[in-house]
């Protein structure tokens, strides 16, 4: 599987960022360089996603037949718990947007490093400690209350819920940094060059997620901390018994965890705005749509919080205002996705593993965002929200979505982070799997939450059994996707064939540099007179023919 | 046509004109983003197809959108999603304002159970009977935490909270049992946490209502437990059965000997119990009654403290009755000889 053309050996970059100064552990431990960073954070939440679909395994097996399967309820509910506590405090947010948003950002921007490395690397540290009280927490206890927290249950419930929320506390400031880090360094360390209309759409993106990243979340370690008071010593803020108020802790609550879908969807739309572009060596349809897009979605984001509390008893009014603005979220995703399909057209389309993530990924954000429109539609939420349907929708977005993207991500710049190419065919039968098992996972799903099964239930009537059946044998094809995909980069990172500067023939500024990177990113800044989506002026044969390994599937 | 997509998308039968209307917005949105995917992947998998990569120093041209392109691009979601909104919040403003004259029933969620009271005093676990065609208020609360009050035939959710009443209504219009779940996540038996909608023909709902009201029918919610080995015979066991059954002890107390949320009744009196701090302790009538009255102070190992207390919510004659009661559930003895039949009689007639 290699018909590499001997003639254009492509080189491995002999001093880069993973020997420069030094390779040790202590030199990686101290590291300031957001390349190391990056990688770290990668290597940190491809864990915390082990663990997480570890969990969402036994989930699925549990939820196998109707009574007890292979856990008692207290169980169950511990482990539902904990899914969505990493998934989305130890993956989600911080996978992309702190892995490769802090690989690529500064590179992108023809910065040395980040405005603030020492931050960088502290919000490395503060995402660790963050992890362990949190899965220290969960080893000594666990908690019961599910990833939202909901008072009163969880400020009155006996199991160890304070060390999952300080963990959370803790995360979020690991959070806070990055986007600080991310903002300034756009701001101020752009090369001579790199105008805001010539900014890699990767970095548009990644920009509106730090801006959610930076206003909201400092309202949930708020929240969270409020709870953990209430939990620990008593006091009455949520708890209508000691005076306080439920719904008021939804509203917090969501005022974060709302804007935070978007701290994990705009990545993912960063990477894809990259994907489609390179693999369909076509100029971007519509630059200025596709980067303003991720601003708007920032923006309307911070005031749709309300469509979660649709059946809280809240006002008309308010579900009327919530509802509306939750549809100029959905205005914002078509414009992208029609600026991608756009894309295409009259493109050279090469169908490499990134570029079938970016078909799945299309197809989830269709589908997943048509069911968020659905469910802003006032009155249909009031039959599935906390159904499955609403888990499947999510799931759609949140798995669907962004784990393509952060496949495609990892796929895309693998060579550029590790200077190796990994198995493309191998790549796409791990991309089929994966698409096919997500589909058959969570397809049923929104069958069963029209039916009405709620979620978090540990048994359930007989007649969602069978959908449920089809959906823990999808997961079970999804947790094999992912088991190839594992095995072949661990492969790749030792004898993938040697990738070169820019294996992909894309025009990102990102593969102007040496694969992998030297330490200062670029040996010689580069002019960036051209814009990083711009194809249409591409010499007949580029000077680094890119590896025949990433082009020989789409032939045959 | 109704059915046929009703089935296609697994939706569950319809209760009452609401759930109808929701279901024809439920088409409606389902068929436009079935088309608008169709379109859109269509053209996409054209372009992938059409536009594959045939050489590798293949060019491609810039192609930059027009003004009515991106106006097309708005313009088209934006109308059909206000569209389905107007729809959408136009049946839920309709389903916040019951109509004048509805009839009322309070709700009450706690943690596991349901309680339905009927204005007039009769009240009911778990089981909702209503009138069809007639509409039907409710009043919504929960004693403890965050419930929520979720019936799919009807479409209809509504929160229970703690420390305040929210409400919605129905009309439902077809008879039959329908299920009522908790939506909302609350403990440990959360999904156990089911009910049932019974919606009565008029006439014996109103025999059903008045029969309710001259207290003659407190066995309804009595049933006798499968595998419950109690004699009858003595007024103050069979009392006694009825306030526990009414009380909600049997939701999580079982009577034959199995596990449950609490620990089971069967053969629980002077059995030795360990408590949670390792003592060991008699379950006499002095425990079983502090058991009742503040269940915090010595709860058993192995189980979590989620009993609500009863102060206050029975009378003494009550305790005492449920105590007999308690006493009386022995492992039956085992008999030599054939069975003659059932050797008690399963429910009090009506």
């Amino acid at each position: 599987m290699s018909p590499r053309p001997a003639s254009s050996a492509p080189v491995f970059a002999e001093r880069n960022y993973l020997n420069t100064p030094a390779t040790g552990l202590r030199s990686w431990l101290t590291t300031r360089d957001h390349k190391r960073i990056g990688v770290m954070f990668l290597v940190a939440a491809l864990i915390a996603f082990a663990i997480g679909g570890f969990f969402a395994l036994l989930i699925r097996l549990e939820l196998l037949t109707p009574g007890p399967t292979i856990m008692d309820a207290m169980s169950y509910n511990r482990i539902f718990t904990l899914h969505g506590v990493v998934m989305i405090f130890l993956f989600m947010i911080p996978a992309i947007p702190s892995g490769f948003g802090n690989f690529l950002v500064p590179i992108m921007v023809g910065a040395k490093d980040v405005a603030f490395p020492r931050l960088n690397l502290l919000s490395f540290y503060l995402y660790l400690l963050g992890a362990v009280i949190a899965l220290a927490g969960m080893v000594y206890g666990g908690a019961d209350t599910g990833w939202t927290f909901y008072t009163p249950y969880s400020t009155t419930t006996p199991t160890k819920v304070v060390p999952i929320l300080l963990g959370a506390f803790i995360l979020g400031f690991s959070s806070i940094l990055t986007g600080l880090n991310f903002i300034v360094t756009t701001h101020t360390l752009r090369a001579p060059g790199i105008t805001w209309n010539k900014l890699p759409l990767f970095v548009w993106s990644i920009y509106a997620t730090s801006v959610i990243q930076i206003l909201a979340t400092p309202v949930l370690g708020m929240t969270l901390l409020l709870v953990a008071i209430e939990h620990a010593f008593g006091w009455g803020i949520f708890d209508p018994a000691r005076g306080g108020d439920p719904v008021l802790f939804q509203h917090f609550f969501w005022f974060y965890s709302h804007p935070a879908v978007y701290i994990m969807i705009l990545p993912a739309m960063a990477v894809m705005s990259e994907v489609v572009c390179a693999f369909s060596r076509k100029n971007i349809f519509g630059y200025k749509a596709v980067a303003y897009s991720s601003l708007g979605i920032a923006f309307v984001g911070f005031f749709t919080w309300g469509h979660h509390l649709f059946t809280s008893g809240q006002s008309p009014y308010n579900a009327g205002v919530f509802g509306v603005l939750s549809m100029f979220v959905g205005i914002f995703t078509a414009i992208k996705v029609f600026n991608w399909v756009a894309t295409m057209y009259r493109g050279s389309i090469s169908f490499t593993t990134p570029f079938i993530y970016f078909v799945g990924f299309l197809f989830f954000l269709f589908f997943g965002g048509m069911t968020g429109v659905a469910l802003a539609t006032v009155s249909l939420d009031i039959h599935w929200q906390d159904t499955y349907f609403v888990v499947a929708h999510f799931h759609f977005i949140m798995v669907g979505s962004t784990m393509m993207a952060f496949l495609a991500a990892l796929h895309y710049w693998w060579p550029k982070i590790t200077g190796r190419m990994y198995n493309e065919r191998w790549g796409l039968v791990a991309a089929v799997f994966v698409i096919l098992g997500f589909v058959f996972t969570f397809l049923p799903q929104f069958l069963l939450g029209n039916e009405g099964m709620p979620r978090r239930y540990y048994s359930y009537p007989e007649r969602y059994w069978a959908l449920n059946v089809a959906s823990t044998a999808g997961a079970s094809v999804l947790a094999l996707g992912f088991m190839i995909v594992l095995a072949y980069i661990l492969v790749a990172l030792k004898h993938g064939a040697v990738a070169g500067a820019d294996p992909w023939g894309s025009r990102g500024y990102e593969w102007l540099t040496a694969s992998p990177p030297p330490l200062e990113n670029f040996d010689e800044l580069p002019a960036f007179e051209r814009g990083p989506h711009e194809y249409h002026d591409l010499p007949a044969a580029s000077p680094q023919a890119p590896p025949g390994a990433a082009r020989g599937a789409s032939h045959g | 046509m109704n059915e046929l997509l009703r089935r296609l998308l697994n939706l569950p039968e319809q209760a009452s004109q609401h759930a109808r209307d929701v279901d024809g917005l439920h088409y409606f949105v389902v068929l436009v983003t079935m088309g608008a995917g169709i379109a859109i992947f269509t053209t996409a998998f054209w372009f992938m197809v059409r536009y594959r990569r045939r050489s590798q120093d293949e060019k491609t041209p810039e192609v930059q959108p027009r003004h009515w392109h991106e106006a097309l691009f708005v313009g088209v979601p934006l109308a059909v999603f206000l569209l389905w909104f107007a729809i959408g919040f136009g049946q839920y403003v309709d389903l916040s304002q019951p109509p004048p004259g509805a009839m009322d029933v309070f709700v009450q969620g706690k943690k596991w159970m349901w309680k339905f009271a009927y204005p007039g005093g009769p009240s009911s676990l778990d089981v909702l009977r209503v009138p069809a065609g007639r509409p039907v208020r409710l009043l919504i609360t929960s004693r403890d935490v965050i419930h929520s009050f979720f019936v799919p035939g009807l479409r209809v959710k509504q929160d229970a909270l703690p420390g305040r009443y929210t409400q919605t209504w129905f009309n439902a219009d077809q008879p039959g049992r329908y299920q009522i779940f908790c939506a909302e996540y609350c403990g440990l038996s959360h999904s156990g946490m089911l009910g049932e909608l019974v919606v009565m023909p008029p006439a014996d709902f109103d025999a059903w209502l008045a029969e309710q009201r001259r207290g003659a029918a407190l066995a309804q919610d009595a049933a006798a437990t499968p595998g419950e080995p109690l004699m009858l015979g003595s007024s103050i066991l069979e009392q006694g059965r009825v306030v526990a059954a009414q009380q909600g002890c049997l939701k999580c107390h079982s009577v034959d000997g199995s596990r449950h949320i609490g620990p089971t009744f069967l053969d629980l009196y002077r059995r030795q119990e360990k408590l949670s701090t390792g003592e060991l302790v008699p379950a006499d009538e002095a425990y079983l009654t502090r058991s009742m009255m503040d269940p915090a102070a010595q709860v058993v190992a192995g189980y979590q403290n989620v009993m609500p207390s009863f102060q206050g919510r029975m009378t003494p004659p009550e305790v005492a009755a449920v105590l007999e009661y308690l006493k009386s559930l022995k492992t039956p003895a085992v008999q030599a000889g054939p069975s003659e039949g059932p050797v008690y009689e399963s429910t009090p007639s009506k």
